[in-house]
């Protein structure tokens, strides 16, 4: 067996292993199997990627089994290994292990841990089939069995309709999507006659300029794929309009948040355009679009990140945002600088995640900020993990010398952007500089709330439950309560994410978003259109645009400074002053309202209707029902006609003879 | 004698039937045995029939051919998708008597020869040769189910049989004149010899609409569909089985073996018609889905859903197309009898079928969660199940006709997602509010190896389909060279170099082409 089959095979095992069997093998059987399994995986993946890194290795395809042949639309089950593959083997892997081994602390209490061990795995693998996909379909169902993970984990604590509600929102909002990857593979397969990805993408330049039916007009061959495609990939990557299941999927425990929806399969769309870049160039139609939603994404869930109070949904909205940044990143042609942004992300968010899951371990499952406060004392390391977290995804570095993670992938970002020369691209740098205004203020006000100040938490009825106490019988504003840093289990993945959140960016920036000899060779072995003169371009920006998202993350820090460590009052007068902008913000743009008022109620009037109506009302009643009725009444008819009485017959035959004389003679 | 000269299909026939016999005489507990004895006996000779079936090898095999009285011989022989329908019927009948051992305790002896007597009939339509002995073995087969829903059924059963009869005999009466049309025309009633035999198309276009009085009832397609609800929710539960899994493959297989390749002009005619009533019917019946507040109600919606994609793919007339469109109908037949076996063991232990009287049986029974799950997905069509490779390959033939309908028939993945995990939820999670639906014991030994096989069988197929598709892969591009002159394409058309969409492309000159996109 190859390394590859092992590390993707051997999360499955992992799963099957721990999910059916946890009864005979027993809980922490199941869990070291998982986590072990995973950490086997890691081990093996980093060498693969390293070797890229180098230089020097061939892509290769590791075929498994036939999967599906009819007509001439085949597609097998295969693992395609090539530096795309191999920066998500890495991404996967190592964020996966480090969940697993997190959760050992975090769900330490709960009484299904086989169960969400088993999930975990069986998500990973369902990532690795996507990440390690050569063709479309196999895209698909690692797309689909990770979008399985994502329901079955976000409503893991299934008692709660809460998170149900969330689980099922997550599927349906994803299949709406998926519909779109769906149509987008049937007609990649109608054009091209193929669904393998290095046939399709070796192809496709040839077919600009042909046009296709859809829905009863004529377009752009490649530019309804492409659309057809990135809907799939909006789904996935929860972009403006489909992003709305995403907020609510933090309803599913925090280790998971941390791995599925902020590390790894939320940019599943990203890599997906990424993978296809070849073929998106085709159409400048669609890479317009994937900028314009992209970069509306960015500030769209900025502007609501700014004002939410639960910590994880602050997190979850940043996640969009920046799933945004590495969009319009790929459609203004940069698409190895959304890599390196999806690479770096996934360390520092699943960083940021983990340790806001260890503060909402420390606050007895408390996850609204208001109720934190000056936490830094008390969980110094958590404090400090956030800490790099937050420098990292803010930005913080200093041109020309060094930073932290997102400093590298952030500003390539919005230089790419200014650089390009895309229709939309001044739109993209406008707003990827905004953004980065407002997502330093939110990081650093998430900080400021959490880590600073006086201890607000005897408000808490989390806490109030957890000493037993009514604030007004508290001797103080902690009540007592005194928060506790998390086990080594849990601070230990904190430790490490902290690292690469510190310098990933630093280590592997050559390579990802330098247009030098070893950013070639890397991008050479992949699928990814790697755009040499923009990158060129990109490094020659003038200083004063290097400087602005620097410019723009110092302003941020120095108003959430201002409003939560200096002022007393500003967010409550500020939230006065412009209270209809406060509540769009708060309410998150009244999205959830319209859709439920434009898709769910109507479809459960309509289904009403059919039923009532349609099938009872009209079909039965003049089918079958009908039928039956008249069967009972012409019966009724008869019996009445057949009195018995000899006068009756009389008459009907003397009517009936007067009737046919009368005939004769007329005639 | 050779072993492979017996005559295996009449074989497959008589042991139900002698054993259907002999249960109208046993008591109730023999007949239960006997009847999973017969059942066993007919899977194991199924098996050996798709052993020695030889792939590629002639089109018709295992054919038996003797006179019977008048016209109709007792013609017997099958190709690639009879063997599959067959595998199918004989796989899911001792899975049948299976779930009925304690659920039926009156009159058990003719409960089970009334299934035995189906099974007869079932193996009988798939692999008759002669059109007037598939009539009889296609009819013949409401008697049993009606008998089976009127009998055993639930408290509004004559209702629903009387539906389900009702229905399913007018279609059939036209079609009957249609058939002694064709045999007087054709001087023959061999359905191979039918089966290249041209008919003038003014004939076809009436011929089709009799064949599809009757096909479209079993499908069933909308709106002729209302009496799958009820005949669903009366019918005991491995009565639902055999409805959901094999009686509504009828239709399909009539399609297939009959309309599109004896009547391939008016099937491209009538593609309106059929692309019509299925989109309706994936929107409508999903919708309707949505709302139930029926367990066997909602999977029998939801059935409708599915057979919709069938039809679509059916009559999209190219390999894909019909391939998934028979893959579907494997799939649902697994899947939908094991959605209504599902039922059935909670129906077993509360005796409702309301889906709010559960809740929260994840906690209380777990395995039962792991495979009812499995099966909601199947039916959602998740891939790595059979659900996915028959939707997938059906609507990606679809495509290549008519992006409408693959547009509307493929929102059915998001509407069927809805409504799947909507009963899912209200029957494995949440809290445990109703005491009696938790204190219901986990699947025993019986149920879990009633589920199991078909869990297995779901996955086989979804994962490795080529077992599958190569036996009807020959079969299906024979219809398909058959139908081919009169393959309709609708909207999907692909032109190379159209200066019309000019603006959309990368580094195109917009000045040139705005003149172009006036159209």
């Amino acid at each position: 067996m190859s390394s590859i089959e092992i590390i993707v095979f051997l999360p499955l095992l992992a799963a099957i292993i721990a999910g059916i069997g946890n009864r005979v093998i027993g809980n922490v059987a199941a869990k070291a199997l998982t986590t072990g399994a995973l950490f086997v995986s890691t081990a093996l993946s980093w060498p693969i990627f390293l070797s890229f890194v180098a230089g020097g290795q061939p892509a290769y395809v590791e075929p498994i089994l036939t999967w599906v042949q009819s007509g001439d639309l085949k597609f097998d089950w295969e693992l395609r290994v090539d530096t795309l593959t191999a920066i998500m083997l890495v991404v996967v892997n190592s964020v996966s292990a480090l969940v697993h081994l997190y959760s050992w602390g975090y769900m330490d209490e709960d009484p299904d841990q086989p169960r969400f061990f088993a999930y975990l795995s069986l998500f990973t693998f369902a990532m690795l089939m996507l990440v390690t996909a050569n063709n479309l379909v196999q895209m698909f169902f690692g797309w689909e069995g990770v979008g399985l993970a994502s329901y079955l984990l976000i409503g893991f604590w299934f008692k709660k309709p809460s998170a149900n509600a969330a689980a099922i929102k997550a599927f349906v909002v994803n299949r709406v999507g998926d519909l779109g990857f769906m149509l987008g593979i049937f007609g990649i397969f109608l054009v091209f006659g193929t669904v393998s990805i290095p046939e399709i993408l070796a192809v496709a330049p040839g077919y600009a300029g042909s046009s296709i039916g859809f829905l009863g007009t004529r377009v752009d061959v490649m530019s309804l794929i492409c659309v057809l495609l990135f809907i799939g990939a909006m789904g996935k990557s929860a972009q403006l309009g489909l992003h709305t299941w995403l907020p609510d999927a933090m309803e599913g425990p925090t280790p998971v948040s941390a791995l599925i929806h902020a590390a790894t399969m939320v940019t599943a769309g990203v890599f997906m355009v990424c993978r296809l870049s070849p073929l998106f160039e085709t159409s400048e139609f669609a890479l317009n679009m994937i900028t314009i939603i992209g970069a509306t994404t960015a500030i769209f869930a900025a502007t609501v990140g700014l004002v939410q109070t639960d910590i994880k949904r602050v997190i979850a909205y940043s996640t969009c945002s920046q799933l945004g940044y590495m969009f319009f990143a790929a459609g203004t042609g940069a698409y190895s600088a959304a890599m390196f942004h999806l690479f770096t992300h996934a360390f520092f968010k699943a960083l940021l995640f983990l340790g806001a899951g260890s503060v909402i371990h420390a606050m007895h499952h408390e996850q609204d900020m208001r109720y934190y406060g000056g936490l830094r004392k008390h969980i110094p390391l958590t404090f400090w993990a956030m800490m790099a977290g937050t420098l990292a995804i803010t930005g913080v570095g200093i041109v020309g010398v060094a930073g932290f993670a997102g400093f590298y992938s952030k500003d390539a970002i919005i230089e790419a952007a200014f650089a390009s020369s895309a229709t939309y691209s001044g739109y993209a740098f406008f707003i990827g500089v905004l953004a980065a205004l407002l997502t330093s203020f939110y990081s650093w006000r998430l900080m400021f709330l959490t880590f600073w100040g006086k201890p607000r938490w005897i408000n808490s009825e989390h806490i109030q439950h957890s000493v037993h106490k009514t604030p007004e019988e508290a001797e103080d504003s902690t009540g007592g309560y005194h928060p506790h840093e998390s086990p080594l289990s849990m601070t230990i993945p904190l430790a490490i994410l902290a690292f690469g959140a510190v310098f990933a960016g630093y280590i592997f920036k050559d390579q990802f978003i330098y247009a030098e000899e070893g950013g070639i060779n890397f991008w050479a072995i992949s699928t990814l259109d790697f755009d040499v003169g923009l990158i060129h371009a990109m490094h020659a920006v003038p200083l004063w645009v290097k400087l602005s998202s620097t410019i723009a993350m110092l302003t941020g820090l120095i108003i959430a400074i201002y409003m939560y460590l200096i002022s007393n009052d500003a967010p409550q007068r500020l939230a006065k002053t412009f209270q209809p902008l406060h509540q769009f913000f708060l309410n998150k743009w009244y999205f959830d309202e319209l859709y439920h008022f434009l898709f769910i109620r109507p479809a459960f009037w309509f289904g009403k209707q059919f039923w009532k109506i349609g099938d009872v009302g009209i079909i039965d009643r003049f089918g079958p029902n009908g039928a039956a009725y008249v069967v009972k009444y012409g019966s009724a008819l008869a019996v009445r006609l057949q009195s018995g009485y000899v006068y009756t017959y009389a008459l009907v035959m003397l009517l009936g003879l007067v009737a046919a004389i009368s005939w004769m003679m007329v005639r | 004698m050779n072993i492979s000269d017996l005559p295996i299909l009449s074989i497959m026939l008589a042991v139900p039937m002698i054993a259907a016999i002999i249960c109208l005489f046993a008591r109730a507990h023999s007949a239960r045995i006997l009847a999973l004895g017969a059942t066993f006996v007919n899977l194991v000779l199924g098996i050996w029939l798709w052993q020695h079936y030889e792939i590629g090898g002639a089109q018709w095999q295992f054919v038996e051919s003797a006179e019977l009285f008048g016209p109709i011989g007792w013609k017997l022989g099958i190709d690639g998708i009879s063997l599959m329908l067959i595998m199918l019927s004989v796989f899911l009948m001792p899975i049948c008597i299976g779930a009925s051992w304690y659920a039926i305790k009156e009159r058990v002896s003719e409960y089970m020869a009334a299934f035995l007597l189906m099974e007869v009939l079932m193996i009988g339509v798939f692999a008759a040769q002669d059109l007037m002995l598939f009539y009889i073995f296609f009819e013949a087969g409401l008697i049993p189910m009606y008998l089976i829903i009127g009998i055993w059924g639930g408290t509004n059963r004559i209702y629903a049989s009387y539906k389900f009869f009702l229905y399913t005999l007018l279609g059939s009466v036209v079609m009957l004149i249609a058939m002694i049309w064709m045999i007087q025309q054709a001087g023959t009633a061999d359905i191979p010899t039918l089966l290249n035999y041209d008919f003038m198309p003014a004939a076809q276009t009436w011929l089709w609409l009799a064949f599809f009085a009757s096909f479209a009832v079993k499908m069933p397609m909308w709106p002729v569909h209302t009496w799958l609800p009820d005949a669903h929710v009366q019918a005991p539960t491995a009565g639902s089985v055999i409805l959901a899994g094999v009686l509504l493959k009828m239709g399909g297989y009539g399609f297939l073996r009959f309309s599109m390749p004896m009547f391939p002009d008016a099937s491209a005619q009538f593609i309106w018609l059929i692309y019509g009533l299925s989109m309706v019917a994936v929107i409508y019946t999903s919708l309707v889905a949505l709302v139930q507040q029926d367990m066997k109600k909602l999977i029998a919606y939801s059935s409708v859903a599915h057979m919709a994609i069938v039809t679509v793919g059916l009559f999209t007339f190219n390999q894909q197309g019909l391939e998934g469109a028979i893959i579907v109908m494997l799939s649902h037949g697994l899947v939908s009898g094991a959605l209504f076996l599902c039922v059935g063991v909670i129906y077993d232990r509360l005796h409702t079928r309301e889906i709010d009287r559960y809740g929260g049986l994840s906690i209380n029974m777990p395995k039962y969660a792991i495979l009812f799950l499995l099966f909601t997905m199947a039916s959602i069509g998740l891939p790595g199940t059979s659900g996915f490779v028959g939707e997938f390959l059906a609507l990606a033939g679809v495509y290549k006709v008519s992006t409408w309908a693959t547009l509307i028939c493929t929102t059915g993945i998001i509407l069927g997602a809805a409504y799947m995990l909507y009963l899912y939820r209200r029957i494995a999670f949440g809290e445990q509010k109703n005491m009696d639906a938790a204190a219901m014991e986990d699947l025993n030994g019986r149920e879990f190896w009633l589920l199991t096989p078909i869990a297995a069988a779901v996955m086989w197929m979804g994962v490795y389909p080529e077992s599958f598709i190569a036996p009807i892969r020959d079969d299906v591009s024979k219809i398909v060279e058959r139908v081919a002159p009169s393959t309709p394409q609708l909207d999907g058309k692909f032109l190379a170099d159209d200066p019309g969409t000019a603006q959309y492309r990368v580094g195109a000159n917009t000045n040139e082409s705005s003149e172009g996109s006036a159209h």
